[in-house]
């Protein structure tokens, strides 16, 4: 078992930089989530750390060792590939005892293994048969008996969900957080699907084009993101923001101006010099009243349990609102008023998207 | 319907010309061979042939020099299949090295393809030959010389056929090579496999499909091997009986006995040889072949 660390990693192909500077420390047992959209370096991150690719800058450490010029096969990492990349040509009994063979492991032992792995991953009827006679599951279950036989001081895997139906990617995932809890290896888990972000990680790294955007806990990340984008990225839909500024009304008391309305300053954020900002809400947040924002409603989507609203402001800015009521009776094109609970408004700089400081 | 009559019948006449061709030149002759084989010709040239029934293909298959062709052709096949396949391979997985200057190679590699075989003879008969070659002034200088040696003859004119078979197997491969699942080779390198393990465990098997085409194709082109034969050794050489594989045999058959009958004979057993052959490559070999599925 071991921490990774990296420290002012980056990677350039040519004149891309698909990872920029990244300081990123991932505990020894913990399962850490690289989220972000596609493109941002997230694969390029996990196959450094798995000696794939090679660090152009700044030292890359799984515990006290720079691994830096380590060849993967000396690095004790096992790697799960969103393709499996399973041995086409070796039963499924051999593809996990692979790695163990490589290692020198004695027959007998070697046979105990894998089969405590594969009754793990409830494999133990398929060991006979070959990759092409399985299905995506099994196969995704192959690839992660293969990774865990090994009992490596690392997991990486990348997007090892994204081929499996709905049903089975929410089984499977379960089975993965209760493997990783269990057998406690440290893990880094990519991923660009938020809810498994969510549900899986200890905490979540946001990546945003080859750079930390921030890494916390996923209740801090959802309930503090220190970014615009951040904000915007996580959650289903993501957070409404809107273009805001700042004024001092005549008693001087300060107040937010958006889309035509004026809202009293939050609690909890410094004020602003500059006036301009960016306001956050999350749809929850938001509810339909007698006053607040002049809006139309453009799209009404039913999910069963709620009811998305998404709406269209004055100036043509969108704000999608979150009903717990099942029947909402909200009828596409109707004139709403949209009530934002100022308890739950986040504020960035308009510039920089960053969360404004505490303060009064 | 009428409109669909007048479609095909323009596209049969379309078709006519190639059919015409492939008629002409393959299919009546494959079928004459098989009448042929049953007409002895007598042994003075002028005389007309008479009706023997398969009479004559008994005694050809029971005379010693078929069976003394037959075992030259199996000789020359061994060594020129696998000799040519994993030379292939090697230069293949060479040239698969992510280098500067690489694809120079790869043109060098495959040129053989579209070298012409007795240009490759010449070539090759101005290096054996025993007063002015290279390998005599290496010091390998055999007597008799290595062209008319009854040992040395065959293994020589089968270099030639590798050599000439290298550029094929090499562009085989290569494809082959190139289209190996990154992935896959790079969770073997996680999973601990140096260079040797990788190559035999993973990029070997891997590889079956192409190595299975390879076999196929190399063991039909070095049965049809004849023009190395022809340039360096020809009927008047003394070690020609140790060269005269049966593609050769019929040759000679034809157009220096003079005799018909014994080449249609001939071709046959050659025919029923490669189709059994490729058969049997495709019954067995191919069960050890593993195509990707996912
Ligand atoms: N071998 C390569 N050569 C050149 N550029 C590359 C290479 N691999 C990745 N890149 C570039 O680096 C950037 C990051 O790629 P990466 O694969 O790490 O993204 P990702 O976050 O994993 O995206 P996705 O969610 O789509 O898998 C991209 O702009 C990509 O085009
Ligand atoms: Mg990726």
């Amino acid at each position: 078992m071991a921490s990774v660390t990296f420290s002012g990693v980056t990677k350039r192909f040519d004149d891309v930089v698909a990872v920029n500077a990244l300081d990123l420390e991932v505990a020894d047992g913990e399962l850490l989530v690289l989220l972000g959209p596609s493109g941002c370096g997230k694969t390029t991150a996990l196959r450094m750390v798995a000696g794939l690719e090679e660090v152009t800058d700044g030292d890359l450490a799984i515990g006290d060792l720079r691994v830096n010029d380590l060849a993967p096969k000396d690095r004790d990492v096992a790697m799960v590939f969103q393709s499996y990349a399973l041995y086409p040509h070796m039963t499924v009994q051999r593809n996990i005892e692979f790695p163990l063979k490589r290692q020198g492991v004695a027959a007998a032992e070697r046979s105990s293994r894998v089969l405590e792995a594969a009754t793990t991953l409830g494999l133990d009827e398929l060991l006979e048969r070959k990759p092409g006679q399985l299905s995506g599951g099994q196969r995704q279950r192959v690839a992660l008996a293969r990774a865990i036989v090994r009992a490596p001081r690392v997991f990486l895997m990348d997007e090892p969900l994204s081929n499996l139906d709905a049903t089975l990617r929410v089984q499977t995932r379960s089975d993965i957080v209760a493997i990783q809890r269990r057998l406690g290896t440290t893990t880094i888990y990519v991923t660009h699907d938020q809810v498994e972000a969510m549900t899986m990680g200890h905490r979540i790294a946001v990546m945003r084009n080859g750079a930390l955007e921030q890494v916390a806990s996923p209740t801090d990340l959802y309930d503090r993101p220190a970014t615009a984008f951040v904000a915007s990225f996580l959650g289903s839909p993501g957070m409404n923001l809107l273009a805001a500024t700042g004024f001092t009304g005549h008693d001087g008391t300060p107040g937010l101006r958006a889309a035509g309305a004026e809202l009293p300053w939050p609690d909890g954020f410094s004020r602003q010099p500059s006036g301009d900002v960016t306001l956050g809400f999350r749809p929850e947040a938001a509810s339909l009243g007698s006053e607040g924002l002049d809006a139309r409603i453009i799209l009404v989507e039913r999910l069963g349990a709620e009811t998305h609203l998404i709406c269209s402001l004055a100036d043509g800015e969108r704000v999608v609102v979150r009903q717990r009521d099942r029947q909402s009776s909200h009828q596409i094109s109707d004139h709403v008023r949209i009530r934002i609970d100022t308890d739950q408004i986040h504020l960035f700089d308009a510039e920089s998207g960053l969360r404004l400081g505490e303060g009064t | 319907m009428r409109r669909s009559l007048r479609e095909s019948s323009l596209a049969y006449l379309l078709l006519l010309p190639a059919l015409a061709i492939f008629g002409v030149f393959t299919f009546y002759p494959f079928l004459e061979n098989f009448r042929l084989a049953l007409y002895e010709n007598p042994p003075f040239p002028g005389l007309p042939s008479h009706y023997v029934g398969l009479s004559q293909v008994g005694s050809v298959l029971g005379s010693t020099g078929f069976h003394q062709s037959l075992v030259s052709t199996f000789l020359f096949v061994i060594m020129v299949v696998p000799c040519g396949l994993l030379g292939g391979l090697a230069l293949a997985v060479a040239a698969h090295q992510k280098l500067a200057g690489m694809s120079i190679y790869r043109t060098i590699f495959s040129s053989t393809v579209v070298s012409s075989v007795a240009v490759a003879a010449v070539v090759f008969g101005t290096l054996m030959d025993p007063v002015v070659g290279l390998l005599p002034w290496l010091g390998i200088n055999p007597t008799p010389p290595i062209l008319s040696n009854p040992t040395w003859a065959l293994p020589a004119v089968a270099l030639i056929a590798i050599w000439q078979f290298l550029g094929l197997s090499f562009i085989i491969m290569t494809a082959g090579l190139q289209s190996l699942p990154e992935e896959v080779l790079e969770a073997a390198r996680l999973d601990g496999a140096g260079g040797w393990t990788m190559f035999w465990r993973i990029t070997v098997p891997l590889l079956s499909p192409s190595l299975f085409f390879g076999v196929v194709v190399g063991t039909i082109y070095a049965f049809q091997s004849f023009g190395q034969i022809d340039i360096l050794i020809g009927p008047q050489n003394a070690a020609f009986t140790h060269t005269n594989v049966l593609l050769y045999y019929v040759y000679n058959a034809l157009s220096v006995q003079n005799n018909p009958g014994l080449a249609a004979v001939l071709s046959i057993v050659l025919f029923t040889i490669l189709l059994v052959l490729t058969l049997v490559q495709f019954r067995f070999l191919e069960r050890r072949v593993h195509y990707a599925s996912d």
